[in-house]
C-alpha cells in the first residue's frame, strides 16, 4: 500500500514538475531556444577537451541556455566523421556548431560551406578569414601571455637555484642555464608558445638557453615521458610543455626522486596531481570567457566574431595555482607581470627582448595568403612588438629567436 | 565415426527439412541478443531498453542526411567485400584489403592534387583506372609470390599493408606543408575531382558504382566458367590441377580482380566520401569486410545485407552515444552483444551448410 501512494505521490509530482518545466518554456525569450551543437576531439577524461566542456557549460550556465539545447559529440576524429558530425548536428536544429580542434578546421569549413544558414566555428582554427564565409569563424585566446607569466614562474625557480648554489657545471652549457620544452608539433601554435615561455624566463634570469623536441602528437605519454627523461639526462633544468599529458611532469617528478635538480612547468590542467614536488604552475586557458562572448553575440543577432584572440585583457587565460616548489616571491612577481599584461604596457613579444641571427627584428609577417603555410602578408612588427594573433585568432609567430635550439 | 558426431548428424536433418529455418535461426538470434542487451542496458545504465534500441534506429536512419550516410558508408564496406569474396572464395587469405585501399586512395588523392586541370569527368576516369591499376598491383605481388613459390598469402598482404600505410603517411607528410600529419580536404574550395551530385544527391555515383560491381561479382562468380575455376581451386587445389585448370594462372588472375576492386573502394571513398587521405581512410574496413563476405557466403545480395547491419549498429552506437551522454564504449557493448549473437547463430548455420554442401558435391560429381 505504502508502495502504491509513494508511486502516486511520485506521479503527481512528476506532472507538476513538467508543467512547471512547461511554464518556465513560455516566460523564457525565444532566444534561449538556441541549439548550440559541439563536436569535442576527447571526452572529459582528457584536460584539453575538459577545458572546452567547462567552459561551454559556464557560458550557457550564464546566458540561460538549456542543458538540452547543447548537443555534444565526443572523441571526433579529425576526418570525415567530424563533417558527418557537424551535418548532423544541423539536421538536429543547432545554428551555432563548435569544435575545438584545429584538424576539424577543413571539415567544418565543407559543411560551413554546404550550410550557410548555420554558423560554424572552427576554435584554433586559422582559415576563417581567408575562406570570405559569413558564417565560418575561428576563435582562440592569447595563451602565449599566460605561457610568458609561466615562464616568469620558472625563472624566479632558476634565479632561486643559481642563488642557493643548487646547480652543476651539468645544468649549463656555454655559461647558460639549459631548460627543456617538450612540443607536439613545430606549428606556429607551439613556436610562438615557447617563444612566450623562453621570453618570460629570460625576463627574470637572462642567462638562459633552451632546447625543443617534438613528439609528433598532441597526446602521448610515454613518447612525451621520453622527451622529458632526455633533457633530464642532458642537465636541464626546467622542462616545460605544449602537448596535452602529463607524461613530461611524471617524468621530472620521477628523477627529482632521485636526486635530480629539475621542475616543471606544465599545460592546460594543474600538473600537481602527478608532480607535487616538481610542478611550478600550468599555462591554461579560461575558455568560457571566448564562449560567453561569441554566444551572447550570436543571440544578440550581431553573429560570432571572425577572428577572436583575447588574453590577460578580459581573463581568457591564466596560470594554474603556483605549486609548493615555486621559489619565495614568485606571487608577487606574477601578479606584478599580470597587471602589465593586462593594462598593455608589457608586451611578450617585444622586440628589444630577442634576436634572431643576431639581428633585432623590424619586419615580420603574420598571415598566409596563398596557402604554403609561409606568412607573406600583413606586417606584424610594429610599435615595437611583433603583433601576435593581432590579424587572426590562431597564433602566427614563427621565428626562431637565438637562444632557443629546435631538436 | 558418425556416430561420435550424433550432433552434427541432427542439425543437418533438421536444415535438410526446411530453409526456412535457417532463417529463423537468424531472427531468434536477433531476438535473444536484443534481450540480452535490454538486461546489460538496464543492470549497467539503469536506461530503457527501448529508448535506446529507438535512439540506435535514429542514429541510422533519423533524419535524410543519417539515412545516405548509412547508405555510404554500407556501399564503401559491401565494395570492399565485393572486393574480397572472389580471392576467399579461392580460399586466398587476402588480408591485405586495407593496403589496396589505402593505395586505391592515395593514387586517387594524388590525381585529385595534380591534375587539377582536367575536365572532371576525365580526371574521375582517369582517377577510376589508376585506383584500379594501383589495388591491383598490390594484389598481384602476394598472387605471384604465391603461385610461383607457395609463400604464405597472409603474412604477405599483411605486410603489403604496412607498405601502404607508410607510404600514405609518407605522402601525407609530403603533401602537407604544415606538418600537421594531414592534408585536409582536397581541393575543398573547387570541388575538382570530387564525384558530382547526381539526381541532386550527393551519394548517388558511389551507389551506381559499388551496386554494379556487386551484380558484376553475383554473376562472375555464379555463372562464369572463371567463378567455378575460382570455386574449384579454393575445395582442391589438386582437383583443379586433375581437371586441368591452371591453378597458378586463377590465383594470379583472381587476386588481381580482387585487388583491383578493393582499390576502387579507395577511388570511392577518397573521390566521393571524404576527399581526404590519411593512414586511416580504410579505417578497419579491409578487415570487417572479411566478416562480412564470409558471413554472407560470398553472395553478393547477402552480403549487401549484412553490410548495411554492421553499418547500423555502428552509426546507433555512436547515437547511443550522444542521446545518453554515454561514452562511446558503453554503447558499443550493445552492438557487441548483438554481433556476437548473430555471428553465433551465422557461425551455426555455416557450420551445417558446410557440411551439407560437402556431399552434395561429392554426390554431383
Amino acid at each position: 500500500m505504502a508502495k502504491k501512494i509513494l508511486a502516486v505521490v511520485l506521479a503527481v509530482m512528476l506532472v507538476l514538475t513538467s508543467l512547471a518545466a512547461c511554464g518556465n518554456k513560455t516566460n523564457t525569450d525565444a532566444e534561449n531556444t538556441l541549439k548550440i551543437g559541439v563536436i569535442l576531439v576527447g571526452d572529459e577524461n582528457e584536460g584539453y577537451t575538459y577545458a572546452h566542456i567547462k567552459g561551454i557549460k559556464d557560458a550557457a550556465k550564464s546566458l540561460g541556455i538549456a542543458d538540452s539545447n547543447i548537443l555534444w559529440k565526443y572523441t571526433v576524429p579529425e576526418d570525415q566523421t567530424c563533417h558527418d558530425a557537424a551535418v548532423d548536428l544541423v539536421e538536429n536544429g543547432c545554428e551555432l556548431i563548435f569544435s575545438n580542434s584545429y584538424g576539424h578546421q577543413d571539415f567544418m569549413k565543407a559543411a560551413a560551406m554546404e550550410h550557410p544558414e548555420v554558423t560554424f566555428v572552427a576554435m584554433t582554427g586559422d582559415t576563417a578569414k581567408a575562406s570570405g564565409l559569413p558564417n565560418f569563424c575561428n576563435a582562440f585566446t592569447n595563451v602565449y601571455e599566460s605561457r610568458y607569466v609561466s615562464g616568469v614562474v620558472a625563472g624566479m625557480k632558476i634565479a632561486e637555484l643559481v642563488a642557493d648554489g643548487k646547480l652543476t657545471d651539468a645544468n649549463y652549457e656555454d655559461g647558460k642555464v639549459k631548460v627543456g620544452y617538450v612540443g607536439a608539433h613545430p606549428y606556429a601554435e607551439v613556436v610562438s608558445g615557447y617563444t612566450a615561455f623562453y621570453l618570460g624566463i629570460k625576463s627574470v634570469y637572462p642567462d638562459v638557453m633552451m632546447k625543443v623536441s617534438y613528439t609528433g602528437s598532441w597526446f602521448d605519454i610515454v613518447k612525451e615521458g621520453e622527451a622529458a627523461n632526455a633533457f633530464l639526462a642532458d642537465g636541464c633544468v626546467i622542462i616545460g610543455q605544449h602537448a596535452d599529458s602529463t607524461g613530461a611532469p611524471a617524468a621530472v617528478e620521477a628523477a627529482a626522486k632521485n636526486g635530480t635538480v629539475a621542475y616543471s612547468v606544465g599545460y592546460n590542467i594543474d600538473m600537481l596531481s602527478v608532480a607535487p614536488t616538481v610542478a611550478l604552475t600550468s599555462a591554461t586557458n579560461n575558455w568560457s570567457v571566448y564562449y560567453t562572448e561569441a554566444i551572447k553575440s550570436f543571440m544578440d543577432g550581431n553573429g560570432v566574431p571572425t577572428n577572436w584572440a583575447k588574453g590577460y585583457s578580459e581573463d581568457a587565460v591564466a596560470i594554474t595555482d603556483l605549486g609548493p616548489a615555486c621559489a619565495e616571491g614568485t606571487a608577487e612577481k606574477v601578479a606584478e607581470v599580470e597587471a602589465a599584461l593586462k593594462d598593455g604596457s608589457l608586451n611578450v613579444f617585444d622586440t628589444a627582448t630577442f634576436t634572431v641571427e643576431g639581428n633585432v627584428v623590424t619586419s615580420a609577417f603574420a598571415t598566409d595568403t596563398d596557402g604554403n603555410f609561409v606568412p607573406d602578408a600583413d606586417e606584424a612588427v610594429f610599435d615595437g612588438y611583433y603583433h601576435e594573433s593581432y590579424f587572426q585568432s590562431a597564433p602566427s609567430f614563427q621565428l626562431r629567436i637565438d637562444g632557443i635550439v629546435e631538436e | 565415426m558418425n556416430k561420435n558426431h550424433e550432433p552434427l548428424i541432427r542439425i543437418a536433418k533438421r536444415d535438410a527439412m526446411v530453409w526456412w529455418k535457417a532463417y529463423l535461426i537468424r531472427i531468434v538470434s536477433v531476438i535473444l541478443a536484443l534481450i540480452v542487451s535490454a538486461v546489460v542496458i538496464f543492470s549497467i545504465t539503469k536506461l530503457n531498453p527501448f529508448a535506446v534500441y529507438g535512439s540506435m534506429y535514429r542514429g541510422a536512419f533519423g533524419t535524410t542526411g543519417k539515412t545516405w550516410n548509412t547508405i555510404r558508408d554500407a556501399m564503401i564496406l559491401l565494395c570492399i567485400s565485393v572486393g574480397l569474396a572472389p580471392a576467399f572464395k579461392m580460399r586466398f587469405w587476402n588480408i591485405g584489403a586495407e593496403g589496396q585501399i589505402l593505395i586505391g586512395g592515395l593514387v586517387t588523392a594524388a590525381c585529385m592534387m595534380y591534375f587539377k586541370s582536367m575536365p572532371t569527368v576525365l580526371l574521375l576516369i582517369v582517377m577510376f583506372v589508376t585506383s584500379c591499376i594501383a589495388g591491383a598491383l598490390w594484389g598481384l605481388l602476394p598472387a605471384i609470390f604465391k603461385a610461383k613459390w607457395n609463400t604464405n598469402e597472409t603474412l604477405f598482404t599483411l605486410m603489403m599493408n604496412y607498405v601502404a600505410i607508410y607510404l600514405t603517411s609518407f605522402f601525407v607528410d609530403f603533401w602537407d606543408k604544415k606538418q600537421s600529419h594531414s592534408v585536409g580536404i582536397i581541393n575543398l574550395d573547387t570541388g575538382k575531382g570530387w564525384f558530382p551530385r547526381l539526381f541532386g544527391e550527393q551519394y548517388i555515383l558511389n551507389v551506381i558504382i559499388v551496386v554494379l560491381l556487386a551484380a558484376g561479382m553475383y554473376f562472375y562468380l555464379k555463372i562464369s566458367k572463371h567463378g567455378y575455376e575460382i570455386a574449384v581451386v579454393g575445395e582442391s587445389e589438386n582437383t583443379a590441377r586433375y581437371a586441368g585448370i591452371n591453378v597458378k594462372k586463377v590465383i594470379i588472375r583472381t587476386m588481381l580482380i580482387s585487388g583491383a576492386i578493393c582499390g576502387i573502394a579507395g577511388f570511392v571513398e577518397v573521390a566521393g566520401v571524404s576527399h581526404t587521405i590519411s593512414t586511416s581512410t580504410a579505417g578497419g574496413r579491409g578487415f570487417t569486410a572479411i566478416i562480412v563476405a564470409w558471413l554472407a557466403k560470398f553472395n553478393s545480395l547477402t552480403m549487401t545485407l549484412i553490410s548495411f547491419l554492421l553499418v547500423f549498429l555502428d552509426k546507433g552506437a555512436a547515437q547511443i552515444a550522444s542521446d545518453f551522454n554515454l561514452n562511446e564504449y558503453a554503447s558499443e557493448m550493445v552492438t557487441g552483444i548483438i554481433l556476437f549473437f548473430i555471428l553465433g547463430s551465422e557461425f551455426f548455420i555455416n557450420y551445417r551448410l558446410i557440411l551439407r554442401g560437402k556431399h552434395k558435391e561429392v554426390a554431383a560429381k
